[in-house]
């Protein structure tokens, strides 16, 4: 970025009050300014002010994210890694700026980030790659260790969004190889013991998430991945839930693959990324193939780039990019780790608050065990629809549903949840606001009755 | 009123308790009837119904259904279930075609009660676009089930 580019506002707006201890959760004063970054927050809903609980689901932007996107439509707006201009030189290194930017944010080298759309491109990258490995198309004889068959097996959990389900549903359908998963318990917690045996000579792949979208657990990865290890299995961690609220690092985590959304960590829609190591992306075959990923193309066949590039076929989404770059900004000046102890304070106030609701049963990690800023919750006799309808009358933006993980909610016997879901930006009132209103759903709906 | 207690009227939360017409398990169509049966789902909420028509006679004869859902999808069989049987299939498709229109208005056109009668509480669920499906989905069925029955 550019020294007159909008990210060092973020930096000087909130590096005062954060340069002194990044593990102190943040504060309501730092709070109350951070607020001030997102304008969309100040609107009044139904009459009454926002409160909006549901960046599990999609995040707000900051003033700074968006300015980066269109100081870059005014000022640099070009196509990256073709033409001799001064606007495509320009474009092309502020592109790749960027992704080393992204990279290091999550402990990788900028040789190891290939964008994509959002997560679930991303998992859909990996499973079309290797399911391109299967069918032989390589040129390379290294993708034959992507290759599947019948008698392999891929690993899933029981709790995975269905982003990190069903495209290992179809590699296995395409490849004969066979989907098995590690259950939950009652809880919802995943049953570690049954890990060991689900992940055996057979497993070439485990995917499984960091952190649940619905039970707002964090997951042992260090255990799963030292059980794939064993037996030489690929692992692949679903970040959605954890790039944006906790420090990451995909080094130390020693996955093999990571994936993650921009619009959950502060940035637009429409951008995301899959980190991979370098060996294995530059040993894969690439999923989408055309321009600016190759490097001899007759009328015959065609030699493919190494990765990134490889895996970026077409004009890339360059605005985006730099709003994701600018957004990685706005959280590392924050410090990830106050924002992460800021959300674990706000995760308690809300498994507390709702466990002391009469007729609500929590989903997740009892109150003051270890959990995201995350809540999902049953109200007895009353719809998830009806609950999250009400709260809207109420200004207070909540998710309902099966937050896209129908077999966790079928194994728990549930078909719809509520979720609550902060941020850095919400307030210890607004969780309050919302545990009132939640204590009046029973009543409106004679439910108590 | 407010808007939402204009969307859950009395009437409204009676009949997503009442559930009149969710006799589906157990009790198999009468001999000689016709019978349609339909099985719809919101994905986005998981809402739910499996809904079976019986004509005889030129009538709607029994209207049995299962599901599980919001409290404006459950209401929304439970008064449809009312206002079907005994009606024939050209009276009822009048009342479905009418209320689909009151559904996608977005609040703009009243309900006709001398039509709809009790259905026309339904009218509030216009206001919200997410809601709209909820109320539709019985009445989607029921087209459904009865075109089958034809």
């Amino acid at each position: 970025m550019s020294a007159n580019s909008s990210p060092e506002t973020a930096a000087s707006q909130t590096k005062a009050s954060t340069h002194a201890d990044h593990h102190q959760p943040l504060d309501d004063a730092q709070v109350a300014r951070i607020r001030n970054d997102f304008p969309i927050l100040t609107q009044t809903v139904n009459g009454k002010p926002l409160v909006y609980l549901d960046s599990g689901a999609t995040s707000q932007n900051p003033l700074t994210v968006m300015e980066a996107e269109q100081e870059f439509y005014e000022q640099r707006n070009s196509a990256v890694h073709r033409g001799a201009h001064y606007l495509a030189a320009e474009a092309t290194e502020i592109y790749e700026e960027a992704r080393a930017n992204v990279a290091s944010f999550i402990g990788a080298d900028s040789n190891e980030l290939v964008w994509t759309s959002n997560a679930t491109e991303a998992l859909n990258l990996l499973a079309y790659s290797f399911s391109n490995a299967s069918v032989g198309q390589q040129q390379n004889p290294e993708a034959k260790r992507f290759a599947l068959s019948e008698g392999d097996e891929v690993v899933v959990t029981e709790l995975e969004h269905h982003a990190n389900l069903i495209p290992w549903q179809e590699l296995c359908r395409r490849t004969g190889a066979t989907l098995s998963f590690i259950p939950v318990d009652d809880s919802g917690a995943l049953d570690l013991a049954q890990a060991a045996e689900k992940i055996g000579p057979k497993t070439k792949i485990v995917a499984f998430t960091h952190a649940s979208n619905v039970t707002g657990a964090i997951t042992d990865v260090p255990a799963l991945v030292a059980l794939a290890k064993k037996v030489n299995a690929l692992t692949v961690l679903d970040a959605c839930q954890s790039a944006p609220h906790m420090p990451l690092d995909v080094k130390a985590l020693g996955v093999d693959f990571a994936v993650f959304s921009g619009h959950k960590m502060l940035a637009p829609t429409g951008i995301g990324a899959l980190y991979g190591r370098a060996e294995l992306l530059n040993a894969m075959p690439p999923f989408l193939t055309g321009g600016s990923m190759i490097t001899t193309v007759t009328m015959e066949s065609a030699g493919y780039l190494p990765a990134p590039q490889r895996f970026e076929a077409g004009t890339q989404r360059i605005s985006q990019v730099i709003a994701l770059s600018t957004a990685v900004n706005y959280l590392r000046e924050t410090g990830m780790d106050r924002i992460a102890a800021w959300e674990h304070q706000l995760g308690q106030r809300l498994a507390e608050g709702l466990a002391k609701i009469r007729g609500v049963r929590l989903v997740g990690p009892a109150p003051g065990e270890l959990r995201t800023g995350l809540a999902a919750f049953d109200v007895e006799g009353v719809h998830a629809h009806d609950v999250g309808q009400y709260l809207d009358d109420r200004g207070i933006a909540v998710r309902v549903g099966h937050h896209c993980a129908q077999p966790l909610h079928r194994r728990l016997g549930l078909t719809a949840t509520t979720r609550a879901s902060t941020y850095l930006y919400t307030t210890t009132d607004e969780v309050d606001a919302f545990l009132a209103a939640v204590a009046e759903v029973r009543a409106y709906f004679g439910a108590d009755a | 009123m407010s808007d939402l207690d204009q969307l859950y009227q009395d009437i409204i939360l009676f009949h997503a308790k009442a559930k009149h017409g969710s006799t589906l398990e157990g009790n198999p169509p009468e001999a000689g009837a016709a019978v349609g049966q339909s099985h719809q789902l919101n994905p986005t909420c998981g809402d739910e119904i499996t809904l079976r028509v019986e004509t005889k006679d030129g009538v709607i004869s029994a209207l049995r259904w299962a599901g599980a859902g919001c409290s404006i999808s459950m209401a929304s069989a439970s008064l449809l279930t009312d206002l079907a049987v005994g009606e024939s299939p050209a009276e009822f498709t009048k009342m479905a075609d009418h209320f689909r229109e009151v559904m996608r208005s977005r609040g703009k056109i009243a309900a006709d009660e001398e039509l709809l009668g009790d259905a026309a509480a339904l009218s509030g669920a216009s206001r919200y676009v997410a809601r709209v499906k909820c109320a539709m989905l019985a009445w989607v069925a029921a087209e459904d089930a009865l075109a089958i029955a034809r």
